[in-house]
C-alpha cells in the first residue's frame, strides 16, 4: 500500500480514458509554469552576476557558488581556500532540525503508541487531536510559543510562583528555544507515520516474545522496533527535511545568533544587502540535499514493501 | 488472552509522554487565547477579563490595515482554493479513472512537487520567476502562487475519495445511456463531494496560513493577515496580535473540525 500511495496509487476504472489529457491539462500547465520553471530559472539565477539593489545581470558567472565555498582573502586575489561561515550555518541548521527530530521521536513515538493502541473507534479522535494544532497558522503557533517561553511570560511566571525558580529561565533566543518550535511546526508528521505502521504490527508476535521470557522492553527494542522501524524512519524525516529550512521558528525564537538556511537566504532577497544569485544558490544547495534524502528514503520504501512481499 | 494482550500491550510511561504531548501541543494556544481576554495594556499582567482588544482590532488606529489584509487574505484563500480544488479533481478524475498511462508516475511527481520542494526554495523560486518574466509583484503574484501550492492539499483527500467510490453507479449510467458528460456530472461529482468540500477546506487553510511564500512574492503595500501579523510582532507582541490570532485559530479549528466530520460520516456510509 505504501508503495502504491507513492505512486498515486492504481487507476480504479477507465471511463473517461479519452478525456485522460484534457482533464490532466490543468494540473500540469499550472504546476510546470508555476513550480517546475521556478525551479529552473533559480538554477538559472545562481549562475548569473548579481546587481546591486538586487536582481541580476544576465551575464554567467560563478561567483555565488565561489562565495558560497571559498573564501579568497581580503581583497579576493588569494587561490581558493573553504570558507566556513556558510558551511557552519547549514550545518547548524542541519544539527537544530536533527535535534528537533529526536525530541520530536522521544515524545511522538509513545504518542503514536499510545493512540495505536486505543479501542479502534475513537482512534481517529486521538489522531483528529494531534493534527488540530498543525492546521493553526504556523506563525501564530510560532508567536503563541514565543509568548509563553519568554522571560516575563507565563511559563516563568508559572516556574517561580511554585517557587521551583528563583530567577526567570532565558529559553527565548537559545538552541532550545528553536528546537522547541521546530517540533510544534512539525510533530504531527512525526505521529501519523509511526502511529500508521503501529496499527498495522500483529501483537501476537509481542505475546510470543512474552512467552519466550522475553522482558516488556526487550520486546520494545527486538521485536517492536523493527517491526515498525519504515514508519520511524518516515517520521525522521518528514519532521528533519521542513526544520531544515524552516523560517520562522529560527527567526522569531533564534535571535540573531542561531541563524539557519532559511534566515541566510531570506536575507539576499531583502533590502539592499541583497544577493539574489546568491539566495539562488544555496536555496538550490538546500534543494539538493532535500531531493538526497528523499530519494533515499524512497529506496528505503520501496526495500521495506520487496520485503514485506517476499 | 485479550487480558493478556492488553498487558503485553502496554508500556509503563507511555500514557505520560501522551499527555506531555498534548500539552506542549495545547498549552501555547490556549494561554494566548486566554490573554487575549485580557484588559491591561501590558503583555505581562493579567488585570481581568475584557473584549477591549478585539474591539480595538475593530477600531482601533490599526484597524484599517488589518481589515485590508484580512479582505486580501480571505479572498485570496477563496479564489485560489476555488481553483485549486477545480484543477485537482479533474487531475484526480484523469488519474484514477482514466486508465494506465505512461505518464502517470511523472504526473503524481508533478502534482506533490509542491509537498517535496522546501516552501523556503518553492518562495524563491516563484520570486525569481515572476522577476524574471517583468511580472510586477502584488495581488495577482500571491494568487498564482497559492493556487498551485494548494493543488496537491486539495488532491489528497479528493483522491482518496475517488479511489473508494465503486465505479458501478457510473457504469449503470452508462448502461442507460447516459453521455460520459453525464456520468461525470450527475453520478460521479455528487458522489464525490464529500472529498472535494474536505480538499477544498484543506486548500483554504494552507492558503490563509501561509506566510513565507506570499512574503517573498507580495508587493510593496499588498499585505496578507500573516505577513501584517509578522510584520507587527517584529516589533513585539502587542495585545491586539493576540486577539487577531486567536480569531484566526478559531476560523482554522473551525474550518478543520468541519472536515474531519464531514469525512467521519462519509466513512460510515
Amino acid at each position: 500500500m505504501a508503495a502504491g500511495a507513492a505512486s498515486g496509487g492504481s487507476a480504479r476504472s477507465d471511463t473517461y480514458k479519452e478525456a485522460r489529457t484534457w482533464l490532466l491539462m490543468p494540473s500540469w500547465i499550472v504546476l510546470s509554469l508555476l513550480v517546475l520553471a521556478p525551479v529552473v530559472m533559480m538554477l538559472i539565477y545562481s549562475f548569473l552576476t548579481k546587481e546591486f539593489r538586487g536582481g541580476v545581470i544576465w551575464e554567467f558567472s560563478t561567483a555565488a557558488y565561489d562565495q558560497f565555498f571559498c573564501s579568497r582573502g581580503l581583497f579576493g586575489d588569494e587561490p581558493c581556500s573553504i570558507e566556513w561561515t556558510y558551511i557552519q550555518i547549514f550545518w547548524r541548521s542541519i544539527w537544530q532540525a536533527a535535534a528537533a527530530t529526536l525530541l520530536s521521536l522521544v515524545i511522538g513515538f509513545p504518542t503514536a503508541y499510545f493512540i495505536a493502541t486505543r479501542p479502534e473507534k475513537i482512534r481517529p479522535l486521538w489522531v483528529f487531536l494531534i493534527t488540530i494544532p498543525y492546521w493553526v497558522n504556523l506563525l501564530i503557533r510560532t508567536v503563541s510559543m514565543k509568548f509563553v517561553l519568554r522571560d516575563q511570560g507565563p511559563l516563568n511566571d508559572f516556574l517561580m510562583a511554585t517557587g521551583l525558580i528563583d530567577d526567570p529561565l532565558r529559553i527565548v533566543n537559545t538552541n532550545f528555544a528553536v528546537q522547541l518550535g521546530l517540533f510544534y511546526s512539525y510533530l504531527p508528521f512525526m505521529v501519523l507515520p509511526i502511529y500508521a505502521s503501529v496499527e498495522r504490527y500483529n501483537f501476537s508476535m509481542s505475546e510470543a516474545a512474552a512467552d519466550l521470557y522475553a522482558s516488556k522492553w526487550t520486546t520494545l527494542r527486538r521485536i517492536l522496533l523493527p517491526a515498525v522501524k519504515p514508519g520511524v524512519i518516515a517520521g525522521c524525516i518528514l519532521v528533519f527535511v521542513p526544520s531544515l529550512g524552516s523560517f520562522l521558528a529560527p527567526d522569531l525564537l533564534g535571535g540573531a545568533k542561531n541563524f539557519m538556511i532559511g534566515s541566510l537566504i531570506e536575507e539576499q532577497f531583502k533590502g539592499n544587502a541583497g544577493n539574489w544569485p546568491f539566495g539562488a544558490a544555496a536555496a538550490m544547495i538546500l534543494l539538493s540535499m532535500v531531493l538526497v534524502i528523499l530519494m533515499i528514503l524512497a529506496r528505503q520504501q520501496a526495500r521495506a514493501q520487496k520485503g514485506a512481499e517476499a | 488472552m485479550t487480558k493478556r494482550t492488553h498487558d503485553i500491550r502496554r508500556y509503563p510511561g507511555f500514557l505520560p509522554m501522551t499527555i506531555l504531548c498534548l500539552t506542549l501541543l495545547y498549552a501555547p494556544l490556549i494561554v494566548v487565547t486566554i490573554y487575549s481576554f485580557n484588559s491591561s495594556n501590558s503583555i505581562t499582567n493579567w488585570e481581568g477579563l475584557s473584549l477591549r482588544w478585539y474591539v480595538d482590532v475593530f477600531t482601533g488606529p490599526e484597524a484599517e490595515k488589518f481589515k485590508r489584509a484580512a479582505w486580501n487574505s480571505f479572498t485570496i484563500a477563496l479564489i485560489a482554493a476555488t481553483t485549486a480544488t477545480t484543477i485537482a479533481t479533474l487531475a484526480a478524475t484523469g488519474m484514477i479513472r482514466a486508465g494506465q498511462f505512461k505518464l502517470r508516475t511523472l504526473s503524481f511527481g508533478l502534482i506533490s512537487l509542491p509537498l517535496m520542494v522546501p516552501e523556503i526554495v518553492t518562495a524563491v523560486a516563484t520570486l525569481i520567476f515572476f522577476n524574471s518574466i517583468g511580472f510586477v509583484r502584488g495581488y495577482t503574484t500571491i494568487l498564482l502562487a497559492h493556487i498551485a501550492f494548494c493543488i496537491p492539499f486539495a488532491y489528497m483527500p479528493i483522491s482518496a475519495r475517488m479511489q473508494g467510490v465503486e465505479d458501478t453507479y457510473e457504469q449503470a449510467a452508462l448502461d442507460l445511456y447516459a453521455s460520459k458528460r453525464q456520468a461525470f456530472t450527475k453520478i460521479l461529482l455528487p458522489l464525490m463531494m464529500p472529498g472535494i468540500i474536505s480538499g477544498f477546506l484543506l486548500a483554504f487553510i494552507i492558503s490563509l496560513d501561509d506566510f513565507i511564500i506570499t512574503n517573498f512574492v507580495k508587493g510593496a503595500g499588498v499585505e496578507t493577515l500573516p505577513t501584517a501579523i509578522f510584520g507587527a510582532v517584529k516589533q513585539g507582541i502587542k495585545p491586539n496580535i493576540m486577539a487577531i490570532s486567536t480569531m484566526l485559530l478559531a476560523v482554522s479549528i473551525i474550518m478543520v473540525t468541519i472536515s474531519y466530520f464531514i469525512s467521519k460520516s462519509d466513512n460510515k456510509t
